[in-house]
């Protein structure tokens, strides 16, 4: 059996402006206030003009579950994303260091690491992406991502073409 | 409170003293925030005839109410100060992270005052302020320090609001710069170096809460919504320089120090040009939703690897003013003021001012150290950029500002000084706009567009922009309240255009975000509020009617070519203009505020400083 691709939370460079309405629309959702050090997803922004957002990539072999020595992380069946049991997780912090995309918050009032769960208990798309005023936010996958650069080069490379 | 504080930070930089000042819903309520709030942190904290450079002066920030929430283009804050420029009310916006970062530490408005024996940096990480020995970031320009500091300090999350080599200098139209954003006009990066404060730099750890989650994130929403329909699309697409071919067709756009008005090379200079040519990328502001910085980068020629976020006001003044028709050039020199600090609108026209004297012989080649700045002369306008920042040679009087210099040159220079109380013109010929020559004549921060913001109604075609008439005073007076709202709130003035109904919506946002009640009513009482206390700082520091006055090129020298060729303004029209304006404000003849008016508009305190017994009707003519 095909391994289970899940979609996770990706940000078009060439569009994002570097705005942190997702930032403040993840930490109001999932906390209740306007705190962007606590939002599960960051925008970096490398002045002057270099910018993107991080959410969890939801890794295939993700280093944090295997990083946590309390076995408090596990990956969600049906979507894919990483759970984390609020019980177990004591707020040591190895599945941050561990994580590549520093994706992985821990909240200081909770003392518990917190991560991107697509919002999957809400309708409809997460927040991120519906106050992302630029469409710069987008669920996909490494194989959507994928198809849609191969469609965006041919049709590149076609207008060209019929250019000259 | 909710989104608020209750907090102003008070500072004083000569002995290291701090203070929290406690403010309640009923005083925050009447200014709001951004410029309202930091003019009256201005008025309360300057004793009357104070010297701008001196240590009396004091610097004033205040943040929106909505800094660091989803409420779109809301993460700003104001800056005040008595303005080195104008000696007058000197208050300038900014926006981005360090807003954001200065209501998380807790504070509403910070008042620094004094001046430091050594040059510091105030580092506010919450309740703590620490002085930090500011001499390794000394000489850096404004990004340099910003990232130096917050390398020093390790965390991405400290935002620096710093001042440049012309800040330091004391230039007295230095700018503050924070993520690359300016509190631009008036001057406040030379009220900053005064205090030998190179940079604030500042940390906040408090989560901000409102008062109605759920409405203001759908209130947010809707709003983002908006902002990306027909109401923005120009600063979208192509920014503010999408002005540029519009007002060059309308014979406005100020040409080789406003001589024309009408630019040969407009093609070129233009946001069209631009973003077909230069276009890299467009950035946003914190909590901004429109994104109009369009960045543009120049990849050949003698500036290559000049980039910078362009605006039609800086354009304007060192592109087209300067008879400058090269976007690369432009480009360059855009980098320049901001790197250095420099207010570039002010920059470029202190420079036109500089090229019309070369060019009729008032200053000559000794007088420029060498330079030949005859117009469209980009490499001498380069160097007097950088001669400027460092007062070195002709910048030292150049760095005065154009009314200073042209008053110590003379020689006639005065009547080709584009400047309106010392504050350098912005890229708008109000000789063909009737309406917007008044506003610019009368608001209390001298020539300035976005404070008047009556261009509108003239550029727009609501009125006839080549008359005078009785009227324009009233509208005048309703653009200039109209912006001093937002100001306050803040929000982005490029936001105007997404509300149906302006007062009540944005009342109902204010209290989802605040929980303070404010009525719509109550809410545009604030914008003639705070108009009306800047005109009473202004009036407390010496203001005359004379001030209210154009520079003498827009009442004497008609436009020799465009649309509105033959126009002035004349000293006849602008009188009955004026009049209009302060009869239409409640004002005496004299523009001076009666204390029944202050007192209605809660102003009470003031009207006992600054306010006049209520004129007695003169009897009509004809009665005996």
């Amino acid at each position: 059996m095909a391994q289970p691709v899940y979609e996770h939370i990706i940000c078009d460079p060439a569009k994002c402006t570097g705005c942190r309405l997702c930032e403040y629309a993840c930490a109001m959702v999932k906390t209740g206030k306007f705190d962007a050090n606590l939002s599960r997803i960051r925008v970096v922004r490398i002045e002057p003009i270099t910018m993107t957002a991080i959410a969890c990539r939801l890794c295939a072999d993700a280093p944090c579950i295997i990083a946590c020595p309390r076995n408090a992380l596990s990956r969600s069946e049906k979507n894919g994303v990483i759970l984390v049991d609020q019980d177990k997780c004591d707020g040591c912090g190895w599945c941050i260091e561990a994580c590549d995309f520093g994706a992985i918050v821990l909240n200081p009032e909770t003392k518990n690491a917190e991560i991107c769960d697509l919002c999957q208990d809400l309708e409809g798309e997460p927040p991120c992406i519906a106050y992302c005023p630029v469409e710069a936010l987008s669920l996909g996958t490494p194989e959507t991502l994928r198809q849609k650069a191969r469609r965006e080069v041919v049709a590149k490379l076609f207008e060209e073409l019929f250019k000259e | 409170m909710y989104a608020y504080t209750g907090r102003i930070l008070h500072i004083d930089v000569t002995n290291r003293k701090t203070s929290i000042q406690r403010v309640g819903p009923d005083f925050i309520k009447k200014y709001l925030g951004g410029t309202g709030l930091a003019t009256r942190l201005v008025y309360d904290n300057t004793p009357k005839g104070c010297d701008p450079l001196g240590p009396e002066n004091a610097l004033c920030f205040a943040v929106s109410a909505f800094a660091g929430t989803t409420v779109p283009v809301g993460t700003k804050h104001g800056v005040a100060a008595k303005s080195p420029l104008t000696g007058f009310i000197g208050d300038s916006l900014s926006g981005s992270y360090f807003s954001e970062m200065m209501r998380r530490a807790g504070y509403d408005g910070i008042v620094i005052k004094g001046q430091a024996p050594k040059w510091v940096v105030v580092f506010i990480d919450d309740d703590d302020i620490q002085f930090l020995d500011a001499a390794p970031y000394m000489g850096m320009n404004t990004l340099e320090t910003q990232r130096a500091i917050r390398e020093r300090l390790g965390d991405e999350n400290v935002r620096v609001s710093a001042i440049g080599p012309a800040g330091e200098r004391l230039v007295r139209y230095a700018l503050i710069d924070n993520d690359g954003r300016q509190a631009g006009r008036s001057g406040n990066g030379a009220v900053m170096g005064s205090k030998r404060i190179k940079a604030i730099a500042i940390r906040g750890s408090h989560p901000i809460t409102v008062a109605d989650p759920k409405g203001l994130m759908e209130a947010s929403l809707r709003l983002i919504k908006a902002s990306r329909g027909p109401g923005t699309l120009k600063y979208r697409t192509l920014g503010t320089p999408a002005n540029v071919l519009n007002l060059n067709k309308m014979g406005l756009l100020p040409t080789r120090n406003f001589q024309e008005t009408v630019f040969e090379e407009a093609e070129k200079v233009s946001g069209e040009y631009l973003h077909e040519r230069y276009h890299v990328k467009s950035v946003a502001c914190a909590g901004c939703s429109i994104a109009c910085e369009q960045w543009g980068a120049v990849k050949e020629g003698k500036y290559k690897g000049a980039m910078i976020g362009l605006d039609y006001e800086p354009l304007f003044a060192v592109g087209p003013n300067c008879g400058i028709g090269d976007m690369a050039a432009i480009i360059r020199l855009v980098q320049l003021c901001d790197e250095y600090g420099l207010d570039a609108m002010s920059t470029g026209v202190v420079i036109s001012w500089a090229m019309e004297c070369y060019e009729r012989g008032i200053l000559t080649k000794e007088d420029f150290g060498g330079l030949e700045p005859y117009f469209g002369n980009d490499d001498a306008a380069v160097e007097l950029v950088r001669r400027i920042a460092y007062r070195e040679g002709i910048g030292d009087l150049l760095a005065e500002g154009v009314k200073r210099a042209s008053e110590r040159v003379g020689k006639g220079s005065e009547h080709f000084a584009m400047h309106v109380k010392g504050l350098e013109m912005p890229g708008y010929d109000v000789r063909s706009l009737k309406t917007f020559a008044l506003g610019i004549a009368v608001v209390a921060r001298g020539a300035d567009h976005n404070r008047a913001l009556s261009y509108e109604v003239d550029i727009k075609g609501e009125v006839d922009r080549f008359k005078a008439e009785p009227g324009r005073g009233k509208l005048a007076m309703e653009k200039e309240d109209f912006a001093c709202i937002l100001d306050c709130l803040v929000l982005c003035k490029f936001l105007r255009n997404c509300f149906t109904d302006f007062e009540r919506e944005v009342a109902e946002i204010y209290t989802m975000a605040t929980g303070i009640p404010l009525t719509p009513e109550e809410l545009k009482q604030v914008g003639e509020r705070v108009v009306n206390l800047k005109k009473a700082f202004n009036i407390r520091e010496g203001w005359t009617m004379a001030d209210d006055w154009l520079p003498p090129r827009v009442l004497e020298d008609p436009l020799p070519s465009g649309p509105g060729k033959g126009v002035r303004v004349t000293p006849e029209e602008l009188r009955m203009l004026i009049q209009d304006y302060y009869a239409a404000r409640g004002w005496t003849p004299e523009g001076l505020i009666p204390k029944s008016k202050l007192i209605a508009l809660g102003l009470e305190d003031i009207a006992e400083e600054i306010g006049v017994e209520e004129p007695v009707a003169a009897p009509a003519a004809g009665e005996a």
